[in-house]
């Protein structure tokens, strides 16, 4: 039986819709699949990408404002009845609910924003900014399991964390040390879910861009510990994660040449195999280390 | 850097003002070196994260000259440790801010290579510009 449809307004962000194409369009399949429509924001803009952490700097939280009065604007055309805009990127989750939070504390800091943007219908703060596996967290236990097709069964997971859906505090999903919210997913599908402490530590972020062998040192300690743990992929929800993770294994392997290539997925490409979607579906990318047993 | 710690007389504004602009209470850093012990970057630092909120506190300006400020990456880990409540991200992004507030750029976009320009995906980018310039 085919579940009743929620609609909620969906913001993709820029890397979404280029390197990290397939985790919207496995993720838009899955949630599809649990009877979640994810509606893209109309015009939507940049979130920024990090969050302004200087308290004498609005002008970089206009962007993510912005975005959110685009989701009082679906709402007031009828686009969709619902307040809480639903983000899969870990970094445009983090700075969209920090600026949100922020305006909301902050009636003053919230006028002046509003201000300057004096044509735009005045952001009035009733918007909640959430992560898709929240979403996924509240449906009924066992929505998840009963649409398995073919369950992941004896493929070792490892979920990675990062940073931005944890910390800090007052914007994390789930426990900053002991996270758990997308290793239940994973159970949910029927892989083995194999937790270490490494799953929470900084891939080294945009660093990327500046110290690649910096990035690289810290890629190689979280997936050699995720391998010594008996991790055959790792899966993670931010698409700088998964570039630091899977495409900066070349660098690891100039700096320890006996490192072996793990895979790295979204969380969402591995419930799409699961759900028994086509490879379309799953978002493997051509380049893409896949385990064998993934394509059966 | 010097591993000597002098207090600087007439600097107490250069306490004040990264205390306003990171909105932290800089002199409640006790030194117990948590931030330090969980910082991810720690072993590419030149100063720990706990010697870097130690230097602010003595107004030793010549922090802004650290490696450290540039390698914090954000990731909040020390923020969600820390005993006395500090955002130690909210510190570093001060002092990263002093520097580019004078258009004076940490990376320069244009030197980076052309291949790795297309490879990037666009938040690392966005991101480093946010991080890395003015």
């Amino acid at each position: 039986m085919e579940p009743d449809i929620h609609k909620f307004p969906y913001y993709p962000g820029c890397t979404l819709k280029t390197t990290a194409r397939n985790f919207e369009v496995s993720a838009l399949a899955c949630a599809k699949k649990l009877g979640i429509e994810l509606v893209e924001l109309p015009r939507w803009n940049c979130c920024g990408t990090v969050f302004s952490l200087t308290d004498d700097d609005l002008i970089h939280h206009v962007a993510a404002v912005r975005n959110l009065i685009r989701v009082q604007e679906m709402n007031r055309d009828g686009m969709v009845e619902e307040n809480r805009l639903v983000t899969l990127c870990s970094m445009c989750f983090n700075t969209l609910k920090r600026v949100n939070l922020l305006v909301k504390e902050n009636p003053e800091n919230l006028e002046k924003i509003n201000n300057f943007m004096y044509l735009e219908d005045d952001y009035e703060g009733n918007v909640e900014v959430i992560h898709f596996l929240e979403l996924l967290r509240e449906l009924d236990p066992g929505a998840i399991s009963q649409r398995v097709e073919r369950p992941l069964t004896g493929l070792r997971v490892a979920p990675y964390y990062g940073c931005l859906m944890l910390r800090p505090r007052e914007v994390g999903i789930d426990d900053p040390e002991e996270p758990t919210i997308q290793g239940a997913i994973l159970a949910a599908v029927g892989a083995e879910v194999i937790y270490n402490s490494y799953m929470k530590v900084c891939c080294g972020s945009y660093q990327t861009v500046n110290d690649k062998s910096a990035v690289a040192r810290l890629v190689y300690d979280i997936l050699s510990h995720a391998q010594a743990d008996g991790a055959q992929a790792i899966v993670t929800s931010c698409p700088l994660c998964a570039y630091n993770l899977d495409s900066r294994q070349k660098e690891v392997r100039e700096i320890y040449p006996d490192f072996e290539q793990i895979p790295v997925f979204y969380f969402t490409q591995l419930m799409a195999v699961a759900f028994g979607f086509g490879a379309d579906l799953c978002g493997f990318d051509p380049n893409q280390l896949v385990p064998e047993h993934l394509l059966k | 850097m010097a591993n000597r710690l002098m207090i600087s007389t007439g600097n107490e504004e250069f306490l004040e003002r990264i205390s306003e602009m990171s909105g932290q209470i800089i002199t409640l850093c006790e030194q117990c070196g948590v931030c330090s012990g969980s910082c991810p970057m720690v072993s590419e630092m030149d100063i720990t994260p706990s010697q870097m909120m130690r230097m602010v506190q003595l107004g030793q300006s010549e922090v802004l000259r650290a490696k450290t400020i540039w390698l914090c990456a954000s990731c909040f880990t020390c923020t969600v440790r820390c005993p006395r409540g500090l955002d130690l991200s909210k510190v570093a992004e001060a002092l990263r801010q002093v520097i580019l507030r004078q258009a004076v750029d940490h990376i320069d976009i244009k030197a980076l290579p052309r291949d790795e320009l297309v490879e990037l995906p666009q938040i690392a980018l966005v991101a480093g510009m946010r991080k890395f310039t003015g």
